[in-house]
């Protein structure tokens, strides 16, 4: 909300700079994202910091208030006028100009009073008018059309003010002008744009603002006056309502303004709506927009006399819930009310919504005479909701969502009629209707201080506690060490009970300032401390994996079923888990429609686009996938997924191995992780997960677990992808099962004194025997003593037999004592005996 | 027996001129087994020695040992010369071209999100905080209810939330709900004080711009006991963010609105890019908006089992991204999750 400095001077004496200003309603929660200066300089305030304001600062000798005494013919050009400035030098200064809003004063003679503007000097710098990009003019003497011309009289976009170049600035007359003031002092000012929480309904107004102003330092507030010249027949026998939904209009008042004439508003008026960024319309529409952002009260007109055409004589307001009835709306937007939306009706319908926007078809219009003004209360939900459902929203909705006191409805209905009166003239009608079943109670608040040191931890006295709810407002008694706070009667947010307390609690601090509240460390009991074995564990992966060369994403947990789906070949059945999905029901985009059921999907997409600059890449995920079995909460298991592509090594000037990764270096990666876990029942079997090559791929089984898949991307998920360079080598593991696996504790073997013994072997054995299988069989007939096996060639061809592969390993025999050489060749031969019974192997020679 | 004395210096002579003239290890070598070698002229003339008189035998067999050792001596300095040649010929030859690349090692990298989020953990741990995680999808009653957004509530306007297709059920907009989580888990139905952090991904139902994201990290902070008051969170939060920035980091704390906390602040430390001075990452206003916090709402308290008259807390809200987005100079919050190796590379 922008409020102008000058406006708020209104109602409280400011006798510091705006930036500390500024400063202060920001540390008590008013925030000022932003200060705009028309026409006066910024100031350097010590400790404070504002963005440098480009803006025009308007020079105090060259840019002064203007009296324009007589406006001539240009004897040369029709749409040229010449303005004779009175700008307190001793004689008049001519002034070229083109502006349209002096022509209806040519050749009017001497004017009296004279027409009010700024008038800029030979050598001020003003913003070029015809530029539409900011652009600073110095002003020089230069002939217009023949006739010599130095100074300049200046729209408001010449100026700064706003982006008006249609005509020059006309003020509205004031006797106490004088003519060669500064300009700056006329209409100089600061506007403080201010970001409202939701709980600041109460000061979502200048004079809300100013309320606040005037608690934080410490001043006497000017209320507005609320006075009414009421001289017309009664209202009584001329307008009525009916609430029928109490609880969503609380409060209904109408007053009558009779034979007034709708035009221009002042100039005073335009520029503050101008200011607080409001298009002025006319004087009657402008005054509702006038007291909505001054008291905070919304305001509703009707034209009077198109309400009794459709009623007849003394036409009935109606606050009732629509059931689906259509309207066109003042933003020329045809609209259906729906059920529990509450709204203005009438004998013949509805006549707009409640609170939030009205009809077209009552509006006010230029031929409007008679004026019915609405002020009411609203219930703050519903006004929401229906905003929300209706996608509309207005000043008055916004206001009233954030709970608009009922008390405001009466005040705002005076001081807008009367406003109405003096701006267009006319008959207030005696008296207002003001229908109020439901006047809330007011709320009161006892507060011992004890609860203000308790939450605070600061030491203030109850009298000083009292001081600040009193500068709020709050009508305060003290009773022993409690205080007593009855809530002004325009705020919605302070609640009873302990709520209430904190509530009062929150304002002392706000304004005796939370620079105030000591520092300290916590003295309070420290509670169990317990560790997070989960995260601990799953920290320790990331490193395993990171320092196994992989780097770490942290994609979208958004997918798309399509996406997901892109896993699976065509035809093939899905391996992915069976479960619903959390489905958005408000996605930002198209592909992000659901949470994920895996993470390869996203680390496939990564791929893709990192493959344009990465031929080579090496990845892994940790993260949740969720997944929703059912009515209710999904799982939200965590699992790791690995994608590695590409060369094996990085390509260097010294050669290194750019052959693309295969399944072992992928097994060689879970290998490693799962030995850095110190979980030692690994087990590997053939792949049956179809996003996976079948070939190519295994399934890895801990403790006789599946805890999930790896090895090379089926080519035809590849081409889904379109990652069809290189082979893709991925795995997605349950994390919580190898977390569960990975034992707390683990011990170490002492290490071995006696010498070991080495010895290789290499064995002929059918290509379909796995290596795993003549490995498990090496290592059951070796016993304790065969401390290592190490395959460490595979061969085939030359004078291995055909269908046969030769798988040479190293074995390492070691015990507590020095071996024999009896010993070892024991062992050997129970090994080369295992493998040709059980294998079928052969010895190579 | 002139004969073989004059022997001993002739070959003493012979050999030390010819050592004189060696300059390679392989010479040197072969004078030794000439010499000093087992069929060399040293055995050859010990095993003389029976030829000789009885008399003679003595000084002879002397005087051929005494040549041995002169001999091994001279060798020996020899080879330390030549070492010592060689080694600097090597010193002075073996250059390479230093500028050449090193052979590659790849490090894998941990996300940037990870390392502060880590940085958090260690910080917050010192304090006694720790880490309370809890789930994403979440029912709107632990979301809002419970942390006192009222259903409708315009407090809720604050939060744009992702709705799913089940009614009730959302994903979680904040980590706040943790709260509520860590006080039915750990707060003994209202009898034990926690001090935990809350950790995770929440999701907003925003557009993804370089400055707006719809899923981010957050951090948040729960305190609890029977004498927590503001000037502790006051303390706490500066005691954090003299080791998250710098030591001497300036902290100011200012009003604010959280439904669930009450009092509540916003938390902004002295920029540390520019000390405070006013620069572009702080719009000029020297500082930085690090936190969200306050005193635990009493409804909230009521809401988690615990006597809002007696027991009390405080809450904060930290967003690590932006704290990575702010120590990195990182101006487009979607490098996050784009997870481009150019961009993960450089941590």
């Amino acid at each position: 909300m922008r409020v102008p400095i000058s406006w708020l001077k209104e109602y409280v004496d400011i006798d510091i700079k705006p930036e500390e200003l500024a400063e202060k309603l920001t540390t008590a929660g008013f925030e000022v994202g932003k200060i705009d200066y028309i026409g006066v300089p910024q100031n350097q305030v010590e400790g404070i910091r504002v963005p440098p304001s480009n803006h025009l600062v308007w020079d105090t000798e060259k840019i002064l208030l203007g009296a324009i005494k007589e406006v001539k013919d240009h004897p040369d050009a029709d749409k040229l006028v010449l303005a004779m400035v009175d700008y307190g030098a001793d004689e008049l200064e001519q002034c070229v100009t083109g502006a349209p809003n002096l022509f209806a004063y040519k050749g009017k003679g001497e004017l009296n009073p004279p027409l009010w503007t700024a008038f800029a000097m030979e050598g001020a710098q003003v913003w070029d008018g015809h530029s539409d990009e900011q652009k600073l003019m110095t002003l020089k003497g230069k002939k217009l059309r023949g006739i010599y011309n130095k100074s300049m009289v200046c729209s408001e976009k010449e100026l700064g003010i706003t982006e008006e170049h249609e005509g020059i600035i006309l003020l509205d007359n004031d006797d106490d002008y004088v003519a060669g003031t500064p300009f700056v002092e006329v209409l100089g000012d600061v506007v403080l744009d201010i970001e409202l929480t939701p709980n600041l309904g109460h000061g979502f107004s200048v004079l809300g603002v100013a309320r606040e102003v005037a608690a934080l330092l410490n001043k006497e507030l000017r209320e507005p006056s609320y006075d009414v010249v009421m001289e017309g027949a009664s209202i009584e026998e001329q307008a009525d309502v009916d609430i029928q939904e109490p609880d969503l209009n609380p409060r209904f008042t109408l007053t009558l303004l009779k034979d007034t004439e709708v035009k221009e508003s002042p100039y005073w008026m335009r520029h503050r709506l101008q200011l607080i960024g409001q298009r002025p319309i006319n004087n009657i529409v402008d005054v509702t927009n006038y007291i909505t952002f001054e008291i905070g009260q919304p305001l509703h007109a009707y034209d009077y006399d198109e309400l009794v055409k459709r009623n007849g004589e003394n036409p009935t307001l109606v606050t009732r819930l629509a059931e689906d009835e259509n309207i066109e709306t003042l933003d020329e937007v045809k609209r259906t009310i729906g059920a529990n939306q509450i709204m203005v009706a009438d004998s013949q319908g509805t006549l707009g919504f409640g609170g939030i926007i009205g009809g077209a078809e009552t509006e006010i219009s230029e031929n409007t005479k008679n004026v019915l003004l609405e002020a009411a209360a609203w219930n703050f939900i519903n006004i929401r909701k229906t905003q929300q459902a209706q996608k509309v929203f207005t000043e008055a909705g916004t206001r009233f969502s954030r709970n608009v006191h009922p008390s405001r409805a009466i005040l705002g209905n005076k001081r807008g009629i009367e406003m109405m009166r003096q701006l267009g003239g006319g008959k207030i009608a005696e008296g207002i209707i003001d229908k109020y079943p439901n006047q809330p109670e007011a709320v009161t608040v006892e507060l011992p201080i004890s609860e203000v040191h308790r939450l605070l931890g600061i030491e203030v006295s109850i009298q000083e506690a009292a001081d600040v709810l009193s500068r709020l407002q709050f009508d305060v008694t003290i009773e022993g060490d409690v205080i007593h706070a009855t809530t002004p009667d325009y705020r919605t947010d302070i609640s009873t009970g302990i709520v209430g307390k904190a509530d009062l609690v929150e304002e002392i601090a706000r304004i005796i300032g939370y620079d105030k509240i000591p520092t300290t460390i916590m003295a309070d009991e420290m509670p169990e401390q317990k560790r997070n074995r989960r995260l601990e564990v799953e920290e320790e992966i990331r490193d395993l994996l990171v320092a196994l060369g992989l780097t770490e994403n942290i994609s979208y947990r958004f997918s798309t079923p399509e996406a997901e789906a892109k896993l699976t070949p065509k035809g093939a059945k899905s391996s992915l888990p069976e479960a619903d999905y959390v489905t958005l029901a408000n996605p930002i985009a198209s592909d992000k429609t659901v949470l994920r059921h895996t993470l390869l999907t996203n680390l496939l997409i990564n791929a893709t686009n990192n493959a344009r600059f990465n031929e080579r890449q090496q990845v892994f995920e940790i993260g949740n996938v969720y997944l929703k079995h059912g009515a209710g909460l999904p799982d939200e298991p965590g699992r790791i997924a690995i994608l590695m592509t590409g060369a094996r090594e990085e390509k260097d000037w010294a050669g290194g191995d750019a052959s693309p990764v295969d399944f072992y270096d992928i097994k060689g990666v879970l290998e490693a992780l799962v030995d850095g876990l110190h979980i030692d029942n690994m087990e590997v079997t053939r792949g049956e997960h179809s996003s996976f090559h079948p070939g190519r791929s295994a399934t890895l089984h801990i403790k006789n677990k599946v805890v999930g898949s790896f090895g090379e991307l089926h080519p035809r998920v590849a081409q889904n992808f379109g990652l069809t360079e290189h082979p893709v080598m991925i795995a997605e593991l349950d994390m919580d099962a190898l977390i569960s696996a990975s034992p707390d504790l683990y011990g170490v073997e002492a290490l071995p004194t006696a010498p070991p013994v080495l010895e290789d072997i290499a064995l002929v054995v059918p290509n379909s025997t796995s290596a795993g299988q003549v490995e498990a069989i090496i290592r059951k007939a070796g016993g304790t003593l065969l401390r290592d096996v190490k395959l460490f060639d595979v061969y085939t061809g030359g004078s291995i037999e055909a269908g046969h592969k030769s798988l040479a390993y190293a074995l390492t025999y070691q015990g507590d004592e020095t071996l024999s050489d009896k010993q070892v060749k024991k062992i050997r031969k129970k090994i080369i005996g295992a493998a040709e019974h059980q294998l079928g192997a052969k010895l190579r020679a | 027996m002139a004969e073989e004395v004059q022997s001993i210096k002739a070959v003493e002579s012979d050999a030390l001129s010819a050592l004189t003239s060696i300059n390679n290890e392989k010479s040197l070598a072969e004078w030794r087994s000439q010499y000093l070698g087992n069929k060399g002229i040293i055995r050859g003339m010990l095993s003389k020695i029976g030829t000789l008189p009885k008399e003679e035998r003595g000084a002879y067999g002397q005087g051929v040992n005494v040549l041995k050792n002169k001999l091994t001596d001279a060798y020996e300095s020899k080879q330390g010369e030549i070492e010592e040649a060689t080694l600097a010929q090597d010193l002075e030859s073996g250059q390479i071209d230093v500028t050449l690349p090193g052979r590659p090692r790849t490090a894998g990298r941990v996300h940037p999100s990870t390392q502060t989020l880590r940085n958090f953990y260690h910080i917050w741990a010192d304090m006694g905080f720790q880490v309370f995680r809890s789930r994403e999808v979440e029912l709107d009653e632990y979301n809002f209810t419970k942390l006192n957004f009222p259903p409708d509530h315009p407090a809720r306007d604050m939060q744009d939330t992702f709705y799913t297709t089940e009614k009730d059920i959302i994903l979680r907009t904040h980590t706040s709900p943790g709260q509520i989580h860590a006080m039915e888990q750990l707060g003994g139905n209202g009898t034990k004080p926690i001090r935990v952090i809350l950790p995770g991904m929440c999701y907003r139902y925003e557009q993804i711009t370089p400055r707006s994201e719809a899923q981010f990290y957050q951090v948040e902070g729960l305190a609890i006991g029977r004498n927590i008051r503001m000037s502790d969170l006051k303390g706490t939060i500066a005691e954090f963010a003299k080791r998250m920035f710098k030591p001497d980091v300036n902290v100011r704390f200012r009003a604010s609105y959280f439904p669930f906390t009450e009092p509540s602040m916003e938390v902004d430390a002295e920029c540390f890019l520019c000390d405070g001075q006013g620069c572009r990452v702080c719009k000029y206003s020297g500082w930085l908006e690090i936190a969200g916090s306050g005193m635990v709402h009493p409804n909230v308290l009521r809401n988690g089992g615990y006597d809002p008259t007696e027991w009390s807390g405080f809450a904060f809200g930290m967003g690590p991204d932006r704290v990575a987005m702010l120590k990195h100079g990182i101006d487009d919050i979607r490098y996050f999750w784009g997870n481009d190796l150019r961009f993960l590379g450089q941590f």
